[in-house]
């Protein structure tokens, strides 16, 4: 074993790029979790919460007589009980400075304003007697007409969401480069170019649907409470729920324990949290809330949902020239934590990969009475890349030209980095032509086209279609700076620290919250490497106000980006610290110590050294160290970026239409990105697929559909249709990497990715198997009835949005009322 | 009320329940099995997949009534005697999980699928567990942890011993061949 042997001498080998298998894994594979829902203390109540049937009324009158006798029943509350305490549900985003905002009750007093809102809340001894008074409570609506269209609803003389506002309009939010300063006169442009392609796209909404349902349990403990929910964001719920609710800071302890997925989801102050801490104070009692499935995808927040009208502008070879998109984007009855600010994050990457030299952008933020809409996976970013690359083809097509080669000729080259885009963003580093090239290759492009040749010369039924998404997307939120400048309310920051304990193992503090990302593998990865310890010496601490009180937690592919670069940075301040006790104790000057492997030496003298987890043991005991500096090398970061990172990549997608039946297939699928350096190849794949597979998804499968009245047909699973294993096909994914500039890590983000770039690159191949038929776009999801409909029919596949179901084809919902009107029977597929 | 007699983990109990008590609800509640998760209520997620008497069910479809006199295995049983089944083990090798709600249902379901077929093919191990949602990992390294644990089931060329069986120590090291830069 001389491999033992020589292990003091030989370089251990880098963590970094090394495909550690996750440490979280061990406590979840053997069912040894923390998930909220577990939580069980004495004394704990259990909530219900009672939810408006309809999705526009004024509420006549509640009587909760009959539930409060129910068995077990402890109390039960509603809107007008809580409303002097309930605050209204934050709001960190006026996009703009006159951003209409109507307040966002917890509970439901007056009026409701979409389906599923909560209008009464009953506190039981157990889940059971809390569920079963929840018919008790007897509720008196005076109906209003429901908003539902999101164009009607911008439209002169439309019914109102809230009756107290003058519009339907929350904002409306411009982005002029010409304005701005960082791109020429869009209209003028328009007026002079050759070539104009105006589009209609529909970005339907989407449930993020996290497999773990949301759960709060809050426990009370004098005038403080400790609140564990299954939340993205601990420390930026603690200090939303106490502006909101009035519990000082101070008081109040959130814990994020073992959460199973948000994909921005659970990036969310919900009304249950602020109903289970409001009631936890007034009963003293713990209480515990978890949602049904039905629940979650009733009223947890939507995503997606926009209404894009594209025009793009060239001259006749085929060289952009303006681009100018218009958005509707639905907000859902009210706005929650970041709903006005999703699309306005999109508003700088419709531009994408393009040398623009024009571009102009307006965003209506519009009510409807629906269930808000804020982050899903890539929250603003999918939609500006779908319609860009939707759009890219469209124009590809009226010139005549081959699709990757419109984009060739528009995108920034690998030696224009760094790049000022027409959006004003500055584009980091990339290659879109390298990426593109392997992308060729892994699907095998050419023997594709050449199949496709052969079916369409045939005549088969079966057509072949092959779709581009060369995408670039802005991560690693964010910025403080700018975040200000577009009037978020907070920082993007990311705090650490590290711990060196007396034993030589380290603990790392993160700010950032994982919830499935693998944080925990990731940061002691970097933590083994910077401070030259071993991979098993390093625990991860996270997701508990009082265990790590600092932080911005996760979204936006931030946390290696941000996060990350934060505990490097406390690993460079824990050396620098254990620097000067290893110049004391060595007796040599902090100039000649070099510090590799864990080890500082002293230059030039071998076998001289000191490791710095046996500095952790000198500075516990203290007996000597130097005398101007504190007996400590614990040391702690905040790290704020100066810029966002761009990751970019070419995805491809091969796709099979039965153009008898409408059926489509993903025969292949392949994508090479560049997220910068890759910490742990085996964490960046696992977040790949699950992008892709968010992404096919839209483009394939999901839904959120709402009947002429405003119900949600899509309340299930049977109806929403999150796809199973034998829905999605196998993933050929590789990666360019081109390091970030931005971090000493040169990270760049890769949560979102797969889910960002793949909607358009399946719609575009759908439409490529189908296009010399005559179908020039096919409304998501590509339904077989739409794909059959776009075939047969002509348009995009059909306004079927407002009744039935995808599962049903349509077929089966009638509007609740059971009459069939004008609006339902518009959709269905009878 | 009704009395129960069912095993669980190893373990007898003899228990009370209400008749419209789910044997989810049972497990998690009246047994602390929380391993066992929830996911829906339409019995469409199978996150909550268990092994009555050797088959798994989705354990929000049956009533703990249904369970008396039966034999039950959770994710919290499923390791013998301190060491991982090779479906585990494959979980982790293969990184089949990301947030890891799915994953015990998810283990479950596949043990049992190899159980009726020991060397499935891709397209049958995504037809196999087609009732269970995973909304984090896209599925891919399921489909390869699978095969990974059949091959081992199988006595391929790398198990350890008879039944596949592992100790968690030995997991770290092993290889994920799928992966670009994968090292032991
Ligand atoms: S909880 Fe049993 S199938 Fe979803
Ligand atoms: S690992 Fe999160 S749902 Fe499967």
């Amino acid at each position: 074993m001389t491999a033992v042997e020589d292990r003091s001498t030989e370089a251990p080998e880098r963590e970094i790029g090394k495909a550690r298998r996750r440490k979280e894994d061990a406590r979840l594979i053997t069912g040894r979790t923390t998930w909220t829902d577990n939580m069980v203390l004495p004394g704990m109540l259990h909530l219900s919460v009672v939810r408006s049937p309809v999705a526009h009324a004024k509420i006549a009158s509640i009587d909760v007589s009959a539930a409060q006798q129910s068995p077990g029943v402890v109390a039960v509350y509603t809107g007008r009980d809580l409303a002097e305490e309930q605050g209204s549900i934050p709001c960190a985003w006026p996009v703009t400075p006159d951003m209409v905002n109507p307040g966002h009750p917890s509970v439901a007093v007056e009026e409701v304003n979409h389906v599923g809102e909560a209008v009464a809340v009953i506190v039981a001894r157990s889940k059971v007697a809390a569920a079963d008074a929840i018919e008790l409570v007897d509720v008196d609506y005076d109906l209003l007409p429901p908003v539902l269209d999101m164009e009607e609803a911008v439209a002169e003389g439309a019914q109102l969401t809230h009756d107290h506002l003058e519009s339907n309009t929350s904002y409306h939010f411009v982005f002029d480069a010409g304005e701005a300063g960082t791109g020429a006169d869009t209209d003028q442009a328009f007026a002079d170019a050759d070539v104009v392609v105006s589009r209609r796209f529909v970005n339907q909404r989407l449930i993020p649907a996290f497999m773990e349902p949301r759960s709060v349990v809050v426990q009370p403990q004098g005038d403080n409470f400790t609140m564990w929910s299954a939340t993205q964001i601990p420390h930026v719920l603690r200090v939303m729920l106490a502006m909101v609710t009035g519990v000082p800071e101070h008081k109040l302890r959130i814990i994020a324990p073992d959460v199973g997925g948000g994909f921005g989801g659970k990036l969310q102050v919900n009304p249950e949290e602020v109903i289970a801490l409001l009631v936890a104070r007034r009963l003293g009692k713990p209480v515990k809330w978890t949602e049904t499935r039905s629940e979650s995808l009733m009223t947890a927040h939507h995503g997606r949902d926009q209404i894009q009208y594209v025009d793009i502008a060239s001259d006749r070879e085929g060289n952009v020239k303006a681009l100018r998109v218009r958005l509707l984007a639905d907000m859902g009855a009210y706005l929650r934590l970041i709903t006005p600010g999703v699309p306005a994050l999109g508003a700088f990457m419709f531009p994408a990969i393009y040398k623009f030299p024009a571009y102009r952008f307006e965003c209506d933020g519009v009510f409807t009475n629906k269930v808000p809409t804020d982050a899903y996976r890539g929250a603003g970013r999918p939609e500006a890349t779908f319609a860009i690359e939707r759009a890219m083809d469209e124009l590809a097509v009226e010139l005549g030209m081959d699709a990757l080669e419109l984009r060739r000729k528009n995108w920034i080259r690998a030696e224009e980095f760094p790049f000022t885009t027409v959006a004003g963003l500055e584009y980091d580093s990339g290659d879109y032509e390298t990426a593109t090239q392997q992308a060729l290759e892994l699907i095998g492009y050419d023997e594709l086209r050449e199949e496709q040749r052969r079916r369409r010369e045939s005549n088969d039924p079966v057509q072949l279609g092959i779709g581009f998404s060369t995408f670039t997307e802005m991560c690693g939120l964010a910025p403080s700076r700018v975040l200000g400048s577009l009037s978020y309310g907070a920082g993007g920051w990311e705090s650490a620290s590290i711990r060196m304990l007396p034993t030589g193992k380290v603990e790392v503090v993160t700010g950032s919250t994982p919830h499935g990302q693998g944080h925990e593998t990731a940061w002691s990865q970097l933590v083994a490497d910077s401070l030259g310890v071993p991979f098993e010496d390093v625990e991860v601490l996270h997701g508990d106000t009082s265990v790590a009180p600092k932080g911005m937690d996760t979204y936006g592919s931030r946390s290696l980006v941000v996060g990350g670069t934060a505990v490097v940075k406390a690993a460079d301040k824990v050396i620098a610290k254990a620097r000067k006790v290893a110049a004391h104790l060595l007796e040599a000057s902090e100039d000649d110590l070099e510090f590799e492997n864990g080890r500082f030496s002293v230059r030039g003298t071998p076998g001289t050294g000191m490791g710095i987890q046996e500095i952790a043991l000198a500075v516990f005991a203290a007996h000597n160290y130097p005398e101007d500096v504190e007996p400590s090398i614990d040391a702690e970061a905040t790290f704020d970026p100066v810029n966002f990172s761009f990751p970019h990549g070419t995805h491809i997608c091969a796709m099979e239409v039965d153009t008898e039946t409408g059926m489509v297939k993903i025969r292949k699928y392949a994508s090479v990105d560049d997220v910068g350096t890759i910490v742990n190849p085996l964490i960046v794949e696992g977040q790949m697929h699950g992008g892709l597979a968010q992404g096919i998804a839209q483009a394939l499968y999901e839904e959120a559909v709402y009947d002429a009245d405003g119900n949600l047909t899509t309340g299930t699973f049977v109806d929403y249709l999150v796809p199973s294993a034998a829905d999605l096909p196998h993933f050929d994914t590789g990666n360019t990497v081109h390091p970030a500039p931005g971090n000493p890590i040169g990270a760049k983000g890769v949560g979102e990715a797969g889910c960002i770039a793949s909607t358009p690159a399946v719609v575009n191949a759908a439409l490529d198997a189908v296009r010399h038929l005559g179908v020039r776009d096919i409304r998501m999801p590509l339904t077989p009835e739409r794909v059959w409909r776009a075939l047969y029919e002509g348009g995009d596949g059909g306004d079927r949005a407002t009744a039935g179901t995808n599962a049903y084809g349509g077929a089966s919902t009638e509007t609740t009322a059971g009459v069939s009107t004008d609006a339902s029977s518009l959709g269905g597929d009878r | 009320m009704t009395r129960i007699n069912v095993r669980v983990d190893g373990v007898t109990y003899d228990d009370d329940v209400e008749p419209r008590t789910l044997l989810v609800h049972y497990l998690r509640e009246q047994l602390g099995k929380v391993g066992t998760v929830v996911g829906c209520d339409t019995s469409n997620c199978g996150a909550c997949t268990v092994h009555l008497d050797g088959a798994a069910v989705k354990s929000c479809t049956v009533l703990a009534v249904q369970a008396d006199d039966g034999e039950v295995t959770t994710i919290e049983g499923l390791a013998q005697d301190g060491s991982l089944h090779p479906m585990q083990k494959a979980f982790h090798e293969m990184h089949g999980l990301q947030c890891g709600f799915c994953t015990p249902g998810m283990i479950m379901a596949s043990v049992d699928l190899l159980r009726e077929n020991p060397d499935p093919s891709e397209t049958e191990v995504r037809e196999g567990i087609e009732g269970n949602l995973c909304r984090c990992t896209g599925y891919q390294n399921i489909v390869r942890a699978v095969q990974q644990a059949a091959g081992e089931m199988r006595g391929g060329a790398r198990a350890p011993s008879g039944d596949g069986h592992v100790s968690p120590a030995e997991v770290d090291t092993a290889a994920a061949p799928h992966v670009a830069g994968a090292q032991s």
